[in-house]
């Protein structure tokens, strides 16, 4: 397994927002992670990217686990939020260099380059990134997140507040970062963007997974039905 | 758009390193990251340099003073000065880190958490030092004070070291919360009491040419502070920034 969950909890002081969730993801799987709002899919999506810590409960990723190991899994993940992750600042090659330097890239400028050309922003390496539009920042956060070719990938919601074109564009670079084999775990609201995308569509409410099931074994336009179902179910 | 080049599995991390070399790699890449962007934007610089500015203004005019009150106001001005336009700084710093979720990109990095406090650190203590820069000549004009002393300079650097030490600290744990702006002078001014006091206490000695065995222990006191802190944050300051 790439990704194990087990018995996973996690309280903001009393209040629990997992409790006691399993989880596993095969390596080279495509998982969506689907629920309503407060459900706790960004919450888990933190834990599994060592920035909350767990309240109880193990988590290993590469195996390496959580939060002991957490430098090792950092190495390995790379993590695209709803907010881009980058400095407004600085330019896209800028943004780039560094994180390159923070993820210790060995040939940085060429890695950086192809990074540019994977996500269609080399025209504009050299410009500040606070004038790109919304949806070239997420298409460069999607850059920064592979720059260190990391073996798992962690979408939160990467779709919020993009229009049309840009959320087709962000699709093709998900599936291209998909088709290089790496293992990707999306939180999504938008069930027709994620019934084209993932391998494997899991259901978390109330803190815990409530309904799995593989695309292979289910028609993808009877996704809104199993989600309703597995939310009811709940 | 180009497809994904062939380069999987060629794209290399250096042997992972947690040692000094990836330390220092680490830091200087978030001290040349702050120093960038403050050279696009000036947005921190400009704010911390106008408010002092402004403060040592208001008190020129609202303190009229005679030669020997000057000598003896002089470091607590300079020191209110440098305390307030220090907050302005501290706080604009951490803010530009959270509000695009860049902090968040600074912790997934596979770097020792401290690399991340001393690189902040650095930049801060940087901006204050400019700002100070251009703010003593001023003062020195407006107040007709000689501040280009040794000693003096000394005591400037060690107070700022002191003061961006606790404040990088408390700024990286106010930015967590709604009420920032609020909340980091609240948790900071209590605690660099003892360094605005021994500022204060060093520098009108200097200025007004006390013996040395008089503005040593001031000069002690800061220096063991500074210490203190820059280890205290070196140890919590993973737990701070975790959740």
């Amino acid at each position: 397994m790439m990704i194990t969950v087990r018995k996973l909890v996690k309280r903001f002081g009393l209040k629990p927002v997992l409790r006691g969730m399993d989880f596993s993801v095969e390596p080279g799987e495509f998982v969506a992670l689907l629920g309503p709002n407060g459900a706790g899919k960004t919450t888990f999506l933190r834990i599994l990217s060592s920035l909350s810590r767990p309240t109880l409960g193990s988590v290993s990723i590469a195996g390496y686990s959580l939060p002991g190991q957490a430098a090792a899994v950092r190495r390995r993940l790379g993590v695209v939020s709803h907010l881009p992750l980058l400095y407004g600042d600085l330019t896209a090659e800028e943004n780039l260099r560094f994180y390159a330097l923070m993820y210790n890239v060995a040939h940085a400028e060429k890695r950086i380059s192809a990074v540019l050309d994977m996500v269609g922003l080399s025209s504009r390496r050299r410009d500040l990134v606070r004038t790109f539009s919304r949806g070239m920042q997420q298409r460069l956060a999607i850059g920064r997140a592979v720059l260190h070719d990391p073996e798992v990938m962690l979408f939160d919601e990467p779709h919020t507040g993009l229009d049309q074109d840009a959320c087709q564009m962000l699709d093709t670079v998900l599936r291209e970062v998909a088709a290089r084999g790496r293992t990707v775990v999306m939180t999504s609201h938008d069930l027709t963007r994620v019934a084209d995308l993932a391998s494997r569509f899991d259901v978390l409410s109330r803190g815990v997974i409530t309904a799995s099931v593989q695309r292979s074994q289910m028609d993808p336009n009877n996704l809104l039905a199993f989600y309703r179902q597995a939310i009811v179910e709940a | 758009m180009q497809p994904i080049p062939q380069t999987e599995n060629q794209v290399r991390l250096k042997e992972p390193s947690l040692g000094v070399a990836q330390f220092i790699r680490s830091l200087s890449a978030i001290i040349w990251k702050d120093l960038a962007a403050e050279l696009r934007s000036r947005e921190l610089l400009s704010a911390m340099l106008v408010f002092a500015l402004l403060v040592i203004l208001i008190f020129n005019f609202s303190l009229e003073l005679d030669a020997q009150a000057r000598s003896t106001v002089t470091a607590g001005v300079l020191w209110v000065t440098f305390a307030f336009a220090g907050t302005l700084g501290l706080n604009r710093s951490m803010a530009m880190e959270k509000d695009r979720g860049c902090l968040d990109g600074l912790l997934l990095a596979p770097v020792d958490r401290s690399a991340i406090y001393f690189g902040k650190a650095i930049g801060n203590l940087i901006f204050m030092l400019i700002v100070e820069v251009i703010v003593l000549p001023v003062y020195s004009v407006l107040y007709s004070v000689n501040l280009f002393k040794p000693g003096l300079l000394l005591v400037i650097l060690l107070g700022s070291i002191g003061y961006v030490a606790v404040g990088t600290l408390l700024s990286s744990m106010a930015v967590q919360t709604r009420t920032r702006d609020v909340l980091l002078p609240i948790l900071l001014f209590p605690l660099v009491i003892p360094v605005l006091i021994a500022a204060v206490k060093g520098s009108t000695g200097f200025l007004q040419g006390a013996q040395a065995v008089d503005i040593r222990p001031w000069i002690n006191l800061l220096i063991v502070y500074d210490v203190i802190f820059v280890a205290v944050a070196f140890m919590v300051f993973d737990y701070i920034v975790e959740e």
